[in-house]
């Protein structure tokens, strides 16, 4: 019995065995045994977060060429490195891409309804469509929390999902998971490339920033005390923070929601104030930049248009040279912005620091004249940035303003940067209710002038920053409004003497929403004067363009001397020639041109990097988005706006050219960043109980 | 007819693989987290248990029984179905490339499966016919997918709820399992 039980085995096992062996011999497959290796390799998670089944799967793609070896998201450089080396490749450290939820806060779903009991955000979403009051915002009930392999995320104290940048993989396990698409998976290359879009939860100080900041999220972070996170955060939108902080005539604060309730928050003194930080800090913060592309991109003109394009085209791994036609880099913000708004020392700390990043310069070589289209085309450049600027100062349309001693504002202005000396006389007449004519006046107050501006509206109709007309008017500027010149009488010199003007009326609105000034007959009056400073207005110069062989320009321009481009693209009639700044839309903001040099330097990625195609995001935000413009703000307490603090007084300023504005305290900056409601579309944090017991009996 | 519809009723429901006699639970509890996954696993088990069945049948009718070694019932059929699977899964790299793509890396899991040992000893047990036994084996299999398919729809759907840290992954599919016992208990009596 025993004998034969031990043979059935030993022969059933015998059989298997050579059934085995044979059919191992005759079944062999040739498999890959880097697959083994790669595999033991793997961290053996089996998260999934590399797309393909399990670590056994990623390992065979690995081995099979389909996936890079970093494919993995668990596994460390190390791990990396060794499965590349195997499969006979190096590893480049790429670029980092970790979640980003895009929503800011407020009061969140979970306070507002109830859901009859329903914890998760995709069911509410489904159910009820999640929170009302915004179509577009965070549930708050964490479903990105629970399915977050990594631990990476956790809900904040405002009811939004944290990411803990350190701990997240970007597996996009939250992404798949969040209803709302607040949560995305993004490196800083797609962060520089995004435009505004209406689903974007954007504040309202965020749709009407022509470049884009991210207000809210600046904020934030020097409300949590972290400046570096702030000057970062501005810097993917704007590399130019130093001097924004200082001449941005914030479009941003008109819009606030707290300027609903007392006064809108201080939003460009929190900018000056985590700018002033790095610059008085003595190192900078680093930049990351994507990785090389080779491209060449001639970037034409450095002022804030042309800085910007430059600075992003850099950020976005191509190599752009600038080509400037003054001695030095800066445009209107060296040439049109007196020191004591803009000291030339912090200008140019600023952009050292763009070109830091490897950026080249030319300096005076003007466009038109050393090099043109066709040259920097055989030179290598694949796509030209125009970005000229207007430097050309409107005429007063009056009779005589050729005569000697009438100089435009911005030549003015100009030449002053420049060092000339210019004999301005005693007396000055600064003709223009703008920023450029405060600028001539509080100069030529400077210079030791008895000055007086002619505006042909009233002071409330002043286009110019409020502040700057009080500081004018505490510098002893004389106004006259309602004046419009109409002659310039010279001397047998041909110098001028006495400039004419004509008082004038507010008429009917006009199309801008100002009433018009009409012109009361009859009223001319002499003004003595030695010196007149026309500063109605600029254009863009464009004569560079054309040259004695060509008759055309090769650039579609307007009536007002601007190029025309796509609005979207800023792409000019000629291809792979862009362009922003004032020669686009005309004089217009610093930041305006650092927004639009950020859009074309897209546009210029894009073309560079898919043969032309330049895509424009569907949903993109081109005006602000009406239903987030309500002024009913209940719920919060009124809180006093700092002040801008004053760096030198009184009489001291008249004869120096020394900054007049100040950064804010730490104490101070902190007391503003809370006065930041944090707003989303239509959410915002409040500080006090509502006046009624919850929100359901409201509706 | 009826006699097999009854059976495959017996097996996949009243008295199901896992549900009702707690065999194959380790896979049960370790492959049912996705479907997809659930269902390569069960297609496996159908496949490993109706060729198990029906070569374990022919080892115990021709080997087995005629030499009065039955008390190496167990072992031998541990013997013949490792040595099985380790066979089919080089047939089907080779020659079913497709097949081994979808069913390959379940089939090692399987090699000393008590769900496919179990079903190949129940037949023997029952003394049912080899045509009988083919039959059972491929309902018991389908029972197993089926419980094996819920249980994993049941656990994607816990992964986004809410569920105390403690009890997260195996512990909560393990009393999933049980619930899932419990409600299948209802077929009992049915037949």
């Amino acid at each position: 019995m025993i004998t034969t039980s031990g043979l059935t085995l030993f022969g059933l096992g015998l059989g298997a065995a050579a059934i085995l062996a044979v059919a191992s011999k005759l079944l062999y497959v040739k498999e890959d045994p880097r697959i083994a290796q790669v595999e033991d390799l793997l961290p053996g998670v089996n998260c999934g977060g590399c797309g393909y089944p399990g670590c056994a799967g990623a390992a065979t793609a690995i081995a099979a060429g389909k996936a890079n070896p970093s494919v993995c998201v668990v596994a460390d450089l190390e791990a990396m490195a060794a499965i590349a080396e195997l499969m006979g490749q190096t590893i480049e450290e790429r670029e980092p891409e970790i979640a980003f939820r895009d929503c800011t806060g407020g009061e969140r779903a979970e306070e507002r309804f109830a859901y009859s009991g329903i914890m998760d955000c995709q069911a509410a979403a489904m159910l009820h469509g999640g929170a009302k009051s915004c179509p577009e915002g965070c549930l708050g009930f964490g479903t990105c929390v629970a399915v977050c392999p990594f631990d990476a995320i956790h809900m904040g104290p405002e009811k939004l999902p944290v990411v803990d940048p350190n701990e997240c993989r970007a597996c996009g396990k939250c992404v798949e998971a969040c209803p709302r698409g607040v949560i995305s998976i993004v490196g800083i290359t797609s962060r520089l490339l995004h435009l505004n879009e209406v689903t974007d939860c954007l504040a309202p100080c965020r749709q009407q920033c022509p470049g884009q900041i991210d207000i809210p999220r600046y904020i934030e972070q020097i409300k949590a005390g972290d400046y570096e996170g702030a000057v970062n955060t501005i810097r993917e939108r704007n590399p130019l923070l130093m001097v924004c902080g200082r001449v941005c005539p914030r479009p941003c604060e008109s819009v606030c929601r707290r300027g609903h309730v007392d006064s809108p928050v201080g939003i460009n003194m929190l900018k000056r104030f985590v700018a002033d930080r790095e610059l008085h800090s003595g190192n900078r913060l680093p930049i990351p930049c994507a990785k090389e592309t080779g491209h060449k991109v001639a970037v034409i003109g450095g002022g804030p248009a042309g800085l910007s394009c430059a600075y992003f085209l850099r950020r976005l791994g191509h190599n752009p040279t600038i080509f400037e036609a003054m001695p030095a880099l800066g445009g209107q913000l060296r040439y049109g912005i007196p020191e004591y708004r803009l000291p030339k020392k912090d200008l140019d700390w600023e952009i050292q620091g763009i070109l830091d990043l490897g950026v080249d310069i030319h300096l005076k070589r003007k466009f038109g004249r050393d090099y043109d289209l066709n040259t920097l085309k055989e030179d290598g450049f694949e796509a030209v940035f125009l970005g000229l600027g207007a430097w050309q100062a409107s005429g007063m349309y009056a009779e005589g303003e050729d005569l000697e001693g009438v100089l435009g504002g911005i030549e003015f202005l100009t030449a002053h940067a420049l060092g000339q000396t210019i004999d301005i006389g005693r007396k000055v007449i600064v003709v223009g209710g703008g920023n450029t004519a405060i600028d001539c006046a509080r100069t030529c107050v400077r210079l030791g002038a008895e000055v007086t501006m002619l505006y042909r509206r009233t002071r409330a109709e002043m286009p110019a920053n409020p502040e700057e007309i009080v500081g004018a008017e505490e510098e002893g500027v004389q106004f006259k409004f309602l004046a419009a010149p109409t002659r310039v009488i010279g001397d047998e010199n041909g110098k001028a003497t006495h400039l004419e003007f004509r008082m004038m009326k507010l008429g009917e609105p006009d199309d801008s929403g100002r009433r018009r000034p009409e012109p009361i007959e009859g009223s001319e009056t002499l003004m003595e004067t030695d010196f007149i400073i026309p500063a109605i207005g600029q254009k863009p110069d464009l004569s560079c363009l054309y040259d004695e062989t060509v008759e055309k320009c090769p650039v579609e321009t307007t009536r007002w001397q601007t190029i025309v481009a796509d609005p979207d693209t800023l792409q000019t009639v000629v291809p792979g020639v862009f362009t922003a700044g004032d020669v686009f839309t005309g004089p217009d903001l610093v930041i305006a041109a650092v927004g639009d040099g950020r859009k074309a330097a897209r546009s210029i990625h894009y073309y560079l990097q898919r043969e032309g195609d330049i895509p424009i995001p569907p949903m993109v935000q081109r005006e602000l988005i009406p239903y987030t413009l309500f002024k009913e703000v209940p719920g919060v307490q009124h809180s006093e706006r700092a002040n801008m603090p004053h760096m030198c007084h009184g009489d001291d300023r008249n004869c120096t050219f020394a900054e007049v504005e100040g950064a804010l305290s730490e104490p101070e900056a902190l007391t503003e960043a809370n006065r930041c409601l944090h707003c989303g579309l239509t959410c915002y944090d409040r500080d006090m109980e509502l006046p009624w017991k919850n929100e359901q009996e409201l509706r | 007819m009826q006699e097999y519809f009854l059976l495959f009723i017996a097996a996949i429901f009243v008295n199901n693989i896992v549900l009702a006699q707690y065999l194959g639970n380790c896979p049960f509890i370790g492959t049912s987290k996705e479907t997809s996954v659930a269902l390569g696993m069960g297609g496996a088990v159908v496949f490993v248990a109706v060729m198990a069945t029906a070569i374990t049948w022919l080892v115990q009718e021709y080997l087995l029984s005629p030499l009065g070694l039955d008390f190496l019932q167990t072992l031998a059929f541990i013997l013949v179905i490792a040595s099985l699977v380790q066979f089919v899964e080089m047939f089907l790299k080779k020659m079913v490339p497709p097949l081994y793509k979808s069913l390959g890396i379940f089939l090692p899991l399987i090699t000393t499966n008590c769900a496919v040992m179990g079903i190949a000893l129940i037949c023997q047990r029952k003394e049912f016919p080899l045509l009988k036994s083919v039959a059972f084996a491929a309902a018991s299999g389908i029972g197993f997918m089926i419980a094996l398919v819920v249980l994993a729809g049941i656990r994607e759907r816990l992964e986004i709820r809410r569920v105390p840290r403690a009890m997260r992954g195996t512990p909560v599919g393990l009393v999933m399992a049980g619930l899932m016992s419990l409600a299948f208990f209802a077929f009992k009596g049915m037949i």
